[in-house]
Parts: structure tokens; C-alpha cells; sequence
């Protein structure tokens, strides 16, 4: 028994046709800020719809474009820059270049260009991108009567962006606290970060941003493989098993619930995902908006609320074998 | 998505693909795993040592194939036991002209140890190398700069068995001699130079990293760190021993996350130079924390002073000695000491070998003691 209607990834069935425009209203104007000529590409098939377009442009878009492509921009010659205008050198360093924040000595003040000035003017412009890009997220929905519930996901992650990038730099009083825009420069950044801090596994918000991270990978996995293991009785068809409730959703919740003894519903299951995603970068910002501001040192803090054990016994080698047996050259 | 021909193609000639498919991919799985073996070692090859109460993820992993071998300089190593003088011989500094150092040595060490030195540092050209083409009675002229390095060098390494005894006999007696850094070349290996900045079109700390440099230890780290720390003396520790400071972030003392990059750099540079890891010195959740460190750390801790004296006192000074070739690529420095010009790689120079037994009189800087 096979239902080739629903599409799924790596479906082997595919429905190809006149490329769905979208509602138009009577004034002719709704289809205006409609661009691309729509198509079907059988590869997005695979994955997803296929049908590719038309794209919904707007002014939210063509500003976060355009401020998004001035960041990427400054970012990239600043690069180019910094090896001299090779191109070869470019492409061999690329991940171990950054444009980097100000020196600490600057403050909040306007450094000179070659020393974070460039990382302001392209901070800014990132700034403008995101924000406009969260906007549009909010009026699409709109637009579509829908709830904001994808604008709020987004809008936590935009919090952690703006913690990282505004908040905590401004409470730090410096915008070197900030992170470079680089690949491996931006690892560093981390990692110092939290050895700065005196390791941010002991920063509770942390633990929570890991648990809810960990968690939500852990949801995902569950939910979906829970509705394809009862997409043969049409569980995969979750909204109408919401308000009538079939043999899929009786299976899937007897398997949990003999499981482990508790299950999720066929709606909460959804709030369940969505509150552990926005939780994850929420508590996220939170640790790092603490960090250095109000926390300098999470290890001695964690001792401090009796949140890190103390190890009873000795470090080294000497106390626990020989190294001269370890290293199997005795002298 | 593929031509009508290539479709109809296959129905006409129905195949079980299965038999094919899994011989491929037992096949590339085989391929795959041993490339991984041997380009990674083989995971049943390791061996570690626990260093720590249990939890705290303190042990000292080696490679089996890393720890049987032996360091291959070991076996050039050459040394020779000295003549203990019966007392009224007469005197290196009585018998030859211009002799500064080495001078309490009766003639037989005296030659011993000048040949040693030969073999240790310029194998290929002999006496030459220092004292010149000329005749026995030139060998006290000062006209090459070899000599006069090589008597700085001698009083530098009298001084390290001397004053950091603690750290270059920390587990035993191993001591150093001209052997463990030049292995047998004129220039020691792993010496380094001045490269920062490394960016030319920024300032400040945009200039000092993110470039792979061989003092960055090829990472996006910044690539001053040896010369901050273990030349100009600049503070290495960067965190707060309280769980709240109050300070503005690179200002007040306030260690900012561009400084802990750098401390970052130099502990790769020790991790490299050792051929270990963090825990090898550190408890890794308190980085800070000598309580929570292995003795390694503290011994670590005198090399750091040890290396520092040895490039401000010693080495850096020698800078309008040398002749241009000598001298550091970019900013014509002196060339430079730190971890790796000694350890090469190994946890201890040359695996522990005792290198000062033999050699009385460059453990001190007094007159020998023959025992």
C-alpha cells in the first residue's frame, strides 16, 4: 500500500504540473511582489516540494539583502586585504582569516578603520539584516493569518545574536568582547570565552542551554521517527489525527506510554519541540550575558553555591604509576 | 530525472544490483578503515596513564608506536668520561691564550670537552667551525663569531644546570649540555624569530593573528605569543581568582579574550613542543588552579622563568654578534629559545638520558667537581 500524494524526503513519486502562483486579490497587486518565474526541480523533489518560486520579495527582503551583502562584502575584502590582494592566499587561508573586533583599548568609542572600524560599520549592517529578516518573519505570518510562533523561534536566536554582538559588549564596555567574523577566528573566540571565564560548564545557563540543545535533538528524533513508523496507518498525516484521533495516534502513544510510562499528545508533542528549541538559545544568551558582567569566574562560583564537587586525591603521574613504566623506557 | 533511454534501458535488463553493491561497500568500508589506521594509528595501539582522582578525566594517553621508539638522536649522542685530575696539574687558562670560560679545567678535560663540543655542534667542520683554518697557536683569537657565541653558549648552559636545577633535573638527574639543542647541527632546530605583525593592512590585534604561522603553531591563534611571554615578560595567567572582578575588559589589569587567545597560542606551542596534552600540566575545569595541577605544571612553571632569562640575558644580547644570514627573516632578530629548542617533541630531551653525568664542567659555573 503506497500514498504517493504525501511528499516526504526521497520520495519516489513526484507530482509535477502548473506551478502553484499563489492567491491573487482583485486589485492585481497581491502577484506584483511575486518574483522568479516558478519551476519544478525533480532534485528538490527528493527533499522536499518540488516546485521552486515564486519568491515572495517585499521590502523586508530587499533590505536584508542588501545590508546582509555589504556585511558579507566588508567582511571578505577585509580578508582580501589582510593577505595583500592574493587570491591564492585567499582561497589557502580562507578559515584562518577574520575581520576582527576592536582592540580593548577603544572601548565604545569609533576605532580607526583598519582595527575593528570595518567591524563596526559591517556589525551594523548584519544588525539591520537580521533585524529586518525577523521583521519579515513576523509580517509573512501576518500576511498568511498565521501565528507568530516561527517569529518567536527566530527572535530567540536573533536574542543570543544580539547578546553576543550588542548587549554584553555594551555592558562589558568594549566592543572587543565581541565575536570575529571568521571561521576558525570565531572557534578561538569561543573557546577563550570560556576559559576566560573560568570554564563555562559551570555556568548553570550553560548547563540548561545544553540540556535544552541536547534535548531538542533528542525530540526531533523521537517525533519523527515516531510519525514514520506510523505513517502506514496515516499518522503522518498529524493534523487531522490532532481533531480525530485514529489507530496511528492509539499505537504511537500506547508505544511511549509502555515505553516509559508517559506520552506526549498528537498536539503537545509540537509545544514540547518548539519550547525546548527557543529555550536552548534563550538560556544560552542568558549564561553568556552574565558571563564577565555579573560572573567572573564560574568554577569559583559553582564552588561557591557547593554546584562543583571537590576531588578528594592526588594529580600526576607519580601517584598513580611510574612514568618511566608508562613510557616503557626505564633509566 | 534521468533519460527515457537510460530508464528503459534498465527494465529491459532487470539486474540484482545487491550482490555488486555490498561487495562495494565491504570493499570501500575495508579501504576506508585501514587508510584511517594508518594515516590515525591504530586505536588498539593506545595506552594511557591515569593522573587524577577518578571524574576528573586526568590521564596521559600515548600512542604504543610513540612510546617504544626511541628518539633517534639518542644514538648519535656522544659522551666520554672525564680524567679526574690527581691535583697539581696545570690549568686551561695557564697553558692557552684568551681562555674566559672553562678555564679551571686541566688540559686532558680541557681537550675532552672541545672535542665533545665539536661533536655535538659542528661534526661536519671541526675545530674550524670556531677557531678558524689557522694554526694551534690562533685558536685564542676572537676573529670568528662562532667562538664568541659558543662561549656565551657555554656560560648560558653552566647556568641552566646551576640556577634551574629544579627544572632540568626535576624527575632526575638529566641536566643539559650543547647536545640538547644542537643535535649535531650548527644552528639548534626549533629556535624561532619575530614574525608578528602578520597582517600587514590592520593594527592592533587584527595584525597578530589569524594567519597560519609556524608560530601560531599553524592555528588562527595569534602568533606574538613567545614573543610576549617569553621575551618581554608580559603576564601569562588570565583569569579571575575571584568569582566576581570588577575591570573593563584588556585595561586594569582585566585579562581581555584577545589576551587569552594569545596564553591559548603559547599553551599549544608547550602542548607541541611536549607531545602532550592539557592534562599533562592542568586540571582542565580550573585551568588556574595549582592545587588542581600536576607537579608537571610547577616544573613547566620554573621553564617558563628558565627560557625567559635565557632569551633576555643570553640569547637576545648575541643579536649584533651574529652575521646577517643568522639573524630572523623579517625584523633581524637573534634567534630565540623556548620548549621545543630543547624537548623536541619528547616529554623529556632525549627521553630522560642523563646528558650532565659526564660532564662536570658544565654543570657549574665554578671550578669543576670530579667525583
Amino acid at each position: 500500500m503506497a500514498y504517493p500524494e504525501y511528499q516526504n524526503i526521497f520520495t519516489q513519486v513526484q507530482v509535477q504540473g502548473t506551478p502553484e502562483w499563489g492567491m491573487d486579490d482583485t486589485g492585481n497587486n497581491l502577484m506584483e511582489e511575486r518574483v522568479g518565474k516558478p519551476f519544478f526541480s525533480t532534485l528538490a523533489g527528493l527533499f522536499g516540494n518540488g516546485q521552486i518560486g515564486p519568491y515572495y520579495w517585499g521590502w523586508t527582503s530587499m533590505v536584508a539583502f542588501g545590508t546582509g551583502l555589504a556585511w558579507f562584502f566588508i567582511v571578505g575584502f577585509n580578508m582580501l586585504a589582510q593577505v595583500g590582494w592574493s587570491i591564492p592566499q585567499f582561497i589557502r587561508q580562507l578559515f584562518w582569516l577574520a575581520l576582527e573586533p576592536p582592540s580593548p583599548e577603544y572601548g565604545l568609542t569609533m576605532p580607526p578603520l583598519n582595527d575593528g572600524g570595518w567591524y563596526i560599520i559591517a556589525s551594523f549592517f548584519l544588525l539591520v539584516s537580521v533585524m529586518t529578516w525577523l521583521l519579515r518573519a513576523y509580517l509573512l505570518a501576518e500576511q498568511h493569518k498565521m501565528g507568530k510562533h516561527i517569529f518567536w523561534g527566530f527572535a530567540a536566536a536573533v536574542w543570543l545574536f544580539l547578546v553576543l554582538g550588542l548587549f554584553r559588549p555594551i555592558l562589558m564596555g568594549s566592543w572587543s568582547e565581541a565575536v570575529p567574523y571568521g571561521i576558525f577566528p570565531h572557534l578561538d573566540w569561543t573557546t577563550a570565552f570560556s576559559i576566560r571565564y573560568g570554564n563555562l560548564y559551570y555556568n548553570p545557563f550553560h548547563c540548561l542551554s545544553i540540556v535544552f540543545l541536547y534535548g531538542s535533538v533528542l525530540l526531533f528524533c523521537m517525533h519523527g521517527g515516531t510519525i514514520l513508523a506510523v505513517t502506514r496507518y496515516g499518522g503522518d498525516r498529524e493534523l487531522e489525527q490532532i481533531y480525530d484521533r485514529g489507530t496511528a495516534t492509539e499505537r504511537a502513544a500506547l508505544f511511549w506510554r509502555w515505553t516509559m510510562g508517559f506520552n506526549a499528545t498528537m498536539e503537545g508533542i509540537h509545544r514540547w519541540a518548539w519550547w525546548f528549541a527557543v529555550l536552548t538559545p534563550i538560556t544560552g544568551g542568558i549564561g553568556i550575558l552574565l558571563t564577565g558582567t555579573v560572573v567572573d569566574n564560574w568554577f569559583i562560583w559553582a564552588q561557591e553555591h557547593n554546584f562543583a564537587p571537590m576531588y578528594d586525591g592526588s594529580y600526576g603521574y607519580a601517584d598513580y604509576g611510574s612514568y618511566e613504566a608508562f613510557i616503557g623506557k626505564e633509566n | 530525472m534521468l533519460p527515457k533511454w537510460f530508464n528503459k534501458w534498465n527494465q529491459d535488463n532487470p539486474t540484482n544490483i545487491f550482490g555488486p553493491a555490498i561487495l562495494v561497500g565491504v570493499a570501500g568500508a575495508a579501504v576506508f578503515i585501514a587508510a584511517m589506521v594508518v594515516s590515525w594509528g591504530n586505536p588498539a595501539q593506545t595506552s594511557s596513564l591515569q593522573t587524577g582522582p577518578r571524574g576528573t578525566g586526568m590521564s596521559v594517553p600515548e600512542f604504543n608506536v610513540v612510546r617504544m621508539a626511541a628518539d633517534p638522536t639518542i644514538e648519535d649522542y656522544y659522551t666520554e668520561a672525564p680524567y679526574v685530575p690527581e691535583g697539581g696539574e696545570d690549568l686551561a687558562r695557564d697553558i692557552y691564550d684568551n681562555v674566559q670560560v672553562l678555564g679551571d679545567l686541566t688540559e686532558d678535560n680541557f681537550n675532552r670537552v672541545m672535542n665533545a663540543i665539536t661533536q655535538w655542534v659542528s661534526p661536519e667542520q671541526g675545530c674550524a667551525y670556531c677557531h678558524g683554518d689557522g694554526d694551534l697557536e690562533t685558536y685564542g683569537e676572537d676573529t670568528l663569531y662562532t667562538k664568541v657565541v659558543s662561549r656565551r653558549m657555554i656560560q648560558m648552559t653552566q647556568a641552566i644546570n646551576e640556577d634551574w636545577d629544579g627544572h632540568v633535573n626535576a624527575v632526575a638527574e638529566v641536566g643539559v649540555n650543547c647536545y640538547t639543542c644542537h643535535r649535531g647541527e650548527n644552528v639548534p632546530s626549533d629556535i624561532w624569530f619575530k614574525v608578528s605583525p602578520v597582517n600587514a593592512s590592520a593594527a592592533g590585534w587584527s595584525a597578530n593573528q589569524n594567519q597560519a604561522t609556524s608560530l601560531s603553531q599553524s592555528t588562527s591563534l595569534p602568533s606574538d605569543a613567545l614573543e610576549k611571554y617569553l621575551l618581554e615578560g608580559e603576564t601569562i595567567a588570565v583569569h579571575s581568582l575571584e568569582s566576581r572582578e570588577a575591570g573593563v575588559a584588556g585595561v586594569d589589569g582585566y585579562a581581555s579574550i584577545q589576551d587569552t587567545e594569545r596564553t591559548y597560542s603559547l599553551m599549544n606551542y608547550f602542548s607541541n613542543s611536549l607531545g602532550v596534552n592539557c592534562v599533562f600540566c592542568h586540571n582542565s575545569r580550573a585551568f588556574y588552579d595549582g592545587s588542581q595541577n600536576t607537579p608537571q605544571w610547577g616544573t613547566a612553571s620554573l621553564g617558563i622563568l628558565m627560557v625567559q632569562e635565557l632569551n633576555t640575558d643570553y640569547l637576545a644580547p648575541l643579536q649584533d654578534t651574529y652575521p646577517p644570514e643568522r639573524l630572523g627573516p623579517i625584523f633581524a632578530d637573534a634567534p630565540k629559545a623556548a620548549c621545543k629548542t630543547c624537548h623536541k617533541g619528547y616529554q623529556r630531551p632525549m627521553q630522560g638520558l642523563n646528558v650532565i653525568a659526564d660532564w662536570p664542567e658544565l654543570a657549574t659555573t665554578e671550578a669543576p667537581v670530579y667525583e
